[in-house]
């Protein structure tokens, strides 16, 4: 890559902050180039963050029809999966899908609650609730 | 605020990846001066991995570089240096570690979580627990970080970053701070340079499984063929995975394999090694193949109608051509 081809497609959600690729000037020598962004990049990216949104979206509207409890949309509104959130609990993957059911979680004792809660970064309270 | 308690004086430099600018930021405020791509070349960070039963969120993990802390321990061994390492049970030893080493003056590398760090941008946060940053002072109740990956130096409150130490899960940091100890002062290129490029070519054309190496790439590119035969959203987060690995995940651009260009370019300038630099042209080129490759791979993921499994498998193929072939050209004529 040529200093001159180091992308530099605007990612405002950077907030000025550019990252470093390394390319080579005219002369060949190797240096790196702040780069603003790239579109390939911020394709890939966005697919990824919708991904989480959809799914979270999804969970959502089964927590309003009572097919699912909130913790299923606030693992999914936090980047987490099944897998993920069971490692972070320290909980079993069985225990923690029970937990997506509502009958479930409505049943959950204090001490549960408070370990999801501080797992997703979110209060009790918070947890409980749906959007 | 309180006025600032302690900063040590360290200079912030922009780097390519976290782990290698981490590295090599460490060992210059040590008095060693090292370059990125040099950490990079010299610790083994190269390589290309493709695991079809370890799954990251669901998708099967592929990596352009070696597990996270495999390069400062390779460098450590190569450089001959003490690693300095500590972990702890809870937070608030971590954290009066932390600060007891800022008190006395330290510079220490911290392993964290990327979703726990505010000054991410929120695109970016995503729970990859290996991130690498150093911090260099404390002003109040924010610690100074110096991430390399960001241009300028960072900000982090306190129970933001006790939070990024120690989450649990996957590659738990357990609030891992580090640094190193009797740093030489000079580095022999001409001893350590053939022998940290020998270990990356086996790694990359000399593994009996297909999953590491230029026969990972060619397995990959097998496998993105066969996914036209499944679900088309599948196929695109999977491809989506790979891209982003190669390009979003602080890379220097093109998998590391710019930075391993530029690794190449500096050993041949210091050891006047002209098959060095003729690599280091191939690998500019390499590289460029993975960019063509992250491009196709971004229009196969936005664009639903043309899904070109074939280009994309072929686009995979010329970058394992193009590596097999630089690696065997090293390995003849080090």
């Amino acid at each position: 890559m040529r200093k001159t081809d180091v992308p530099q497609d605007a990612r405002p959600e950077y907030g000025g902050e550019r990252r470093a690729l390394y390319a080579v000037d005219d002369s060949g020598r190797y240096a790196t180039v702040p780069s603003a962004g790239w579109r390939a990049d911020a394709i890939v990216n966005q697919q990824a963050v919708e991904e989480y949104g959809r799914l979270a979206a999804e969970a959502l509207q089964r927590a309003r029809e009572g097919s699912a409890s909130a913790l299923e949309f606030h693992m999914y509104d936090r980047r987490m999966e099944l897998e993920t959130l069971a490692q972070v609990t320290g909980l079993w993957r069985w225990r923690v899908r029970r937990h997506l059911r509502p009958a479930h979680f409505a049943r959950l004792s204090p001490e549960l609650m408070r370990r999801y809660a501080d797992a997703l970064g979110i209060t009790v309270e918070q947890l409980g609730k749906l959007p | 605020m309180n006025a600032p308690e302690k900063a040590a004086v360290f200079e912030h430099r922009h780097a390519g990846h976290c782990e290698t600018g981490v590295s090599a930021g460490l060992l210059r405020h040590h008095g060693l001066e090292l370059s990125e791509p040099m950490a990079l070349g010299l610790g083994n960070g190269l390589t290309f991995v493709h695991l079809p039963f370890f799954k990251v969120g669901g998708l099967p993990l592929t990596s352009y570089r070696n597990l996270p802390g495999a390069v400062y321990k390779t460098l450590a061994k190569t450089l001959g240096f003490k690693l300095h390492r500590e972990t702890f049970r809870s937070e608030a030893a971590g954290m009066a570690a932390l600060d007891a080493h800022l008190v006395a003056g330290h510079v220490v590398g911290l392993q964290t979580s990327v979703f726990w760090l505010p000054y991410f941008p929120p695109t970016m946060r995503f729970h990859f627990n290996a991130h690498n940053l150093i911090v260099y002072g404390r002003d109040g109740t924010d610690y100074l970080v110096s991430d390399p990956v960001f241009e300028h130096p960072q900000r982090c409150a306190a129970p933001d970053l006790a939070k990024a130490r120690f989450v649990k899960g996957a590659l738990a940091p357990k609030g891992l701070l580090y640094y190193p100890e009797r740093v030489p002062a000079a580095i022999d290129y001409a001893r350590v340079v053939p022998r940290a490029i020998r270990r990356t070519a086996n790694m990359m054309l000399r593994t009996p499984l297909p999953i590491i190496g230029v026969r990972a790439i060619r397995f990959l590119a097998r496998r993105i063929e066969k996914l036209a035969q499944g679900d088309s959203r599948y196929a695109r987060l999977f491809v989506g995975q790979i891209v982003r690995m190669q390009e979003e995940i602080g890379t220097g651009g093109g998998g590391f394999r710019f930075m391993y260009a530029a690794f190449l370019q500096e050993a041949g300038e210091r050891l006047n090694h002209a098959a060095l630099k003729d690599a280091s042209r191939q690998m500019t080129e390499t590289g460029d193949a993975w960019r063509a490759f992250a491009l196709a791979g971004a229009k196969f993921v936005k664009d639903k109608k043309s899904q070109d499994f074939a280009g994309l498998s072929a686009a995979l193929n010329a970058c394992a051509d193009r590596e097999e072939k630089v690696f065997r050209f090293l390995l003849k004529n080090l």
